[in-house]
């Protein structure tokens, strides 16, 4: 069974380097234990654009999705070279047409 | 010779070659930050060199190739990793003389259109973005054009950059299935910056040439890019009609002509000519907001005289606006319209109807429209209030100097 931990952070937190070096020795441990499957950091939620399909036209949030009725219910990581690619891929997921797809950066791996 | 050269002059030259050096720097960078700092660079060595060695034979390569080196050098101090290797082999590549230098530098301004104008930015966003980036003033004449308080467009800027650089958004023209949902945004940007040149805002003269001609090349740069799409063939048209009267708009001494007063004779009809093959050639079937605009500033180039306007047409095509835009100051052109068309009571009827709505209370144009129309109906007491009202309102010095002169001219109350 693998299970997904997604961290909630408020939002004006910037973490120093202290936490990025505990995130690392978490991996590193569950590495060794055989549990590691993936992680990754996500750019801030300014940088996150909100799609959704209504009605067969598409809209666009500046920002994270604000909906408290809907809840996280999976995620997909595409390789794009823009913004308007991974928007293209957000928007032919089904959850777009009923629920909101939260599009956001993955953050680079060398920072 | 050389002492001629100021801080004045290198800040005009600035402006607009500065925030095409920003935008063709931006589009290799995909970084708002860098390019800007670049160019910032670039004008310090300006300001340091130009009043002492002369200006430059041609100022614009000079900004463009000044600034490419100083991004260079920044990237050279930073660490050289290969993808820096990469970027820095496209600024290398990017040394463009003579013809080839503006057609390409108009490709990345309309790129940087199109990047500020993305849906995944906010509304407000988008347009203190569009004005930054394509027309070039600074952030407190933004502040005072949009009426929100200068740190809120710092703000929104900072915001703004950071989001394109992290998320990607790319300085390109988007592919034809993305158009569409832009064109409205990117269309009302070229608008802005004529605008911003027609009528400048904060600007000591009225009217910035510089800017005008920016928005036509890339009014023509869009229709060439969209052929056949009527809303562009319309702001094309409406931005040549306007243009075309752009010498009699202020007189030698600077002051504002009213369209009435204006030597018809000395309009461009080369321009009107360009403009009205345009609108024969879109279809008229559902106008938006810019071809029927492009058609009310149309029946003003065809009018040989003033009094020989066709202002039911006008109407006619303001109240079509009405219909799909409305706004106060497309109600304000429609009362002035009717006021034409009509007689001035019914116009002077529907300005006060639209008075007890609050946006209008700080918008300059209205006070002045209700003043005039005071004035013609013999109700000098109002139209003395509102021309008041009027130039504490108005941002444009120009106009200010204009609305005074009106009001001066309202022969004095007799006291009984």
């Amino acid at each position: 069974m693998e299970y997904m931990c997604l961290f909630y952070v408020p939002e004006d937190a910037s973490p120093g380097p202290e936490v990025y070096a505990e995130c690392i020795a978490v991996a590193e441990e569950a590495h060794r234990a055989g549990a590691m499957v993936n992680a990754r950091g996500l750019e801030d939620a300014s940088s996150a654009t909100t799609v959704r399909i209504r009605d067969g036209k598409r809209l666009l949030t500046d920002g994270p999705f604000a909906e408290t009725k809907e809840v996280l219910s999976g995620f997909f990581i595409f390789e794009c070279a823009s913004l308007d690619e991974a928007i293209a891929w957000a928007s032919k997921l089904p959850q777009s047409r009923y629920g909101s797809v939260e599009v956001r950066p993955v953050r680079a791996l060398d920072h | 010779m050389h002492s001629t050269i100021d801080g004045e002059q290198i800040d005009r030259l600035f402006r607009l070659q500065g925030s095409r050096a920003v935008a063709t720097l931006a589009r290799i960078f995909n970084d708002l930050d860098r390019a800007e700092d670049a160019v910032q660079d670039a004008y310090a060595q300006a300001l340091d060199r130009w009043p002492r060695y002369g200006l430059p034979e041609n100022p614009a390569a000079w900004i463009m190739v000044t600034a490419r080196n100083a991004a260079i050098d920044a990237l050279r101090r930073e660490r050289t990793a290969d993808a820096k290797r990469q970027l820095l082999a496209n600024l290398e590549a990017l040394i463009r003389v003579d013809t080839s230098f503006d057609e390409e530098a108009m490709d990345d301004r309309l790129a940087m259109i199109f990047a500020a104008c993305h849906p995944a930015l906010s509304e407000e966003t988008r347009i203190a973005l569009t004005l930054r980036f394509a027309a070039g003033p600074t952030v407190t004449e933004i502040a005072s054009a949009l009426l929100v308080p200068q740190p809120t467009v710092s703000q929104r800027l900072v915001r703004a950059k950071h989001k394109i650089k992290r998320a990607r958004i790319a300085f390109a023209i988007p592919e034809a299935a993305n158009l569409p949902d832009r064109l409205h945004d990117v269309l009302r940007a070229v608008y802005l910056i004529f605008n911003e040149g027609y009528a400048s805002s904060t600007n000591r003269s009225l009217v910035r040439a510089d800017l005008c001609e920016e928005a036509l090349r890339l009014a023509e740069l869009l229709e060439r890019l969209l052929p056949g799409q009527s809303e562009v063939s319309g702001l094309h048209a409406l931005v040549l009609f306007h243009d075309a009267r752009r010498a009699t708009r202020v007189d030698e001494s600077g002051e504002l002509v009213l369209l009435e007063r204006q030597d018809r004779s000395l309009w461009d009809r080369r321009k009107i000519e360009r403009a009205t093959s345009l609108l024969e050639g879109a279809s008229r079937h559902s106008a938006g907001p810019y071809l029927l605009q492009a058609m009310i500033a149309q029946e003003h180039a065809r009018a040989a005289t003033w009094e020989a306007t066709n202002w039911r047409k006008i109407l006619d095509c303001y109240e079509s606006l009405a219909a799909i835009e409305p706004s106060p100051v497309v109600e304000l052109n429609r009362a002035v319209a009717l006021a034409y068309a009509d007689g001035d009571e019914p116009g002077l009827r529907l300005l006060d109807a639209m008075a007890a709505r609050s946006a209008l209370l700080n918008y300059a144009p209205f006070f002045g429209a209700r003043a005039e129309l005071l004035q013609r109906v013999g109700r000098r007491a109002e139209a003395r209030a509102s021309y008041s009202r009027a130039i504490e309102l108005t941002q444009s010095i120009t106009e200010r100097r204009f609305l005074e002169g009106r009001l001066a001219g309202l022969t004095p109350l007799e006291s009984h």
